[in-house]
């Protein structure tokens, strides 16, 4: 790790892992992750809501843990490990968590979607055998306008047997 | 909702860090976990010249303990807090308080310290560092300086940190044997702001009446506040709960906002005063029987 000066407007070279491989963008300082994520490295199911932390929407993996890529910048990014929702599929295959959502119809219109995904995967494995009122606890951080959340929850209980049951 | 153009500087060392703030003061930012400095930002609420960006450095993240006192580094991250054995054993009540910072997803990135310098009147562990009449301790170029929680926060996101400053610790007084400890808050929903918190400790005597309390709350002024409360000390606390309450609401002066008003507020804080109070009870008692 080394000492890093940017200026205000300049763009420089950003490189990091996004779902397993190598990438580099372009960002200015003041570069949201979520933009640069999306307009360089082309990874739309980052969905972008309110821009200022609260809805979730935006959530990303970056080194095993859920965060909201708004409230970072591209800069502060360089070297991190990132999984969006793209990188979730085993191959071609939904995920458990991801086929879980599908049957229990977790989703309407989908925008909130791919950041819960990215909270689920680290919240199952730090705790495998989770309570409805810790999901509900993990869910408070994102915002859904359709479902009423009943059956996200649903799906994730369901996701967390399946994963113990080595589905 | 994007940020106004801002220098990026993130230094390896905190001589570094103070090196740049002390020539830029007031034009700096510091960002630690930005769960609270990103959305000012995006929202340009600041609008600093520059960024400095200290969430990685490695001196600003250790937790231990020395004598009587925990120290944790302003940088440790809240999630880890949650999960480190000393901070569960030696300070229950930060223990007790963390769950209800922010949400699962910005406990992964907010740290100890950057909620200390926000200074959020509602926020849960500028409140605990003050019930447990804990130190913040702050760098400059010249100097070290530590400053009492109490004198610390002054006002809703005001505070004694000068602009040529980093918080480097926290100094928490570990928790005595025997202490009973209680957090509750009540906000509109899970982890939004809190609307009023309380927090208590305390130490019952032999004979089971009080013999220390330590009792405060937040989000009901602009700032945590610590009531005195020493007054109920050798009282019987199966009698207290109710005076306590209202002694606490009379020495408050609730604040009105878009969330509550003042009235709604006080009724809140006499709630909770009692909730938490008769809660830390119940736990020194346990402590008391439990087998040696």
């Amino acid at each position: 790790m080394t000492t890093v000066h940017h200026v205000a407007d300049e763009r420089v070279a950003i490189a990091l892992t996004l779902n397993g491989q190598r990438r580099t963008g372009q960002a200015e300082p003041r570069m949201l992750l979520s933009d640069f994520l999306r307009h360089e490295l082309q990874a739309f199911g980052v969905h972008v809501g309110c821009e200022h932390g609260v809805c979730g929407a935006c959530t990303v993996l970056i080194d095993g843990r859920a965060v909201r890529s708004c409230t970072q910048y591209a800069v502060q990014a360089e070297g991190a490990d990132i999984v969006t929702v793209e990188g979730l599929a085993e191959g071609d295959a939904l995920n458990t968590v991801q086929r879980a959502f599908a049957k229990q119809q977790a989703l309407q219109c989908g925008f909130c979607t791919a950041g819960i995904l990215c909270s689920v995967m680290q919240f199952l494995k730090e705790v495998p055998t989770p309570t409805e009122a810790q999901v509900r606890d993990m869910l408070s951080g994102h915002l859904c306008r359709c479902t009423g959340y009943a059956s996200i929850v649903t799906a994730i209980l369901e996701a967390a047997s399946d994963i113990r049951r080595g589905l | 909702m994007k940020p106004i153009a801002f220098d990026y500087h993130r230094p390896q060392t905190v001589p570094e860090a103070l090196a740049l703030i002390s020539d830029l003061r007031e034009e700096a930012a510091l960002l630690a976990g930005g769960m609270t400095l990103g959305p000012m930002l995006n929202m340009r609420l600041v609008r600093p010249r520059a960024v400095v960006d200290i969430s990685r450095m490695q001196a600003l993240q250790s937790i231990s303990v020395k004598g009587d006192v925990v120290v944790t580094g302003a940088g440790v991250v809240q999630r880890d807090a949650m999960r480190s054995d000393i901070i569960n054993r030696e300070l229950p009540l930060l223990s007790m308080a963390l769950p209800w910072v922010g949400h699962f997803q910005t406990r992964n990135r907010g740290t100890l310290g950057g909620s200390v310098a926000h200074a959020d009147p509602s926020a849960e562990i500028p409140l605990c560092l003050s019930i447990c009449g804990g130190t913040v301790v702050l760098q400059s170029r010249r100097r070290e300086r530590r400053v009492s929680a109490a004198d610390f926060f002054l006002g809703a996101l005001a505070t004694a940190r000068r602009s040529d400053e980093i918080i480097t610790t926290l100094e928490w007084p570990r928790t005595p044997p025997g202490t009973g400890c209680a957090f509750a808050e009540i906000a509109q929903r899970r982890g939004d702001f809190a609307i009023a918190a309380a927090a208590c400790h305390v130490r019952l005597q032999q004979d089971g009446c009080l013999a220390a309390l330590s009792l405060g709350v937040g989000g009901v002024e602009n700032r945590p506040v610590v009531i005195a409360v020493d007054g109920f000390c050798g009282r019987a606390p199966e009698h207290v709960g109710s005076d306590l309450a209202e002694h606490v609401c009379a020495n408050v002066t609730a604040m009105n906002d878009h969330a509550a008003g003042a009235e709604f507020r006080l009724a809140l804080t006499k709630v909770l005063v009692a909730q938490v109070f008769d809660e830390a009870v119940a736990k020194a008692k346990q402590h008391e029987v439990r087998p040696q």
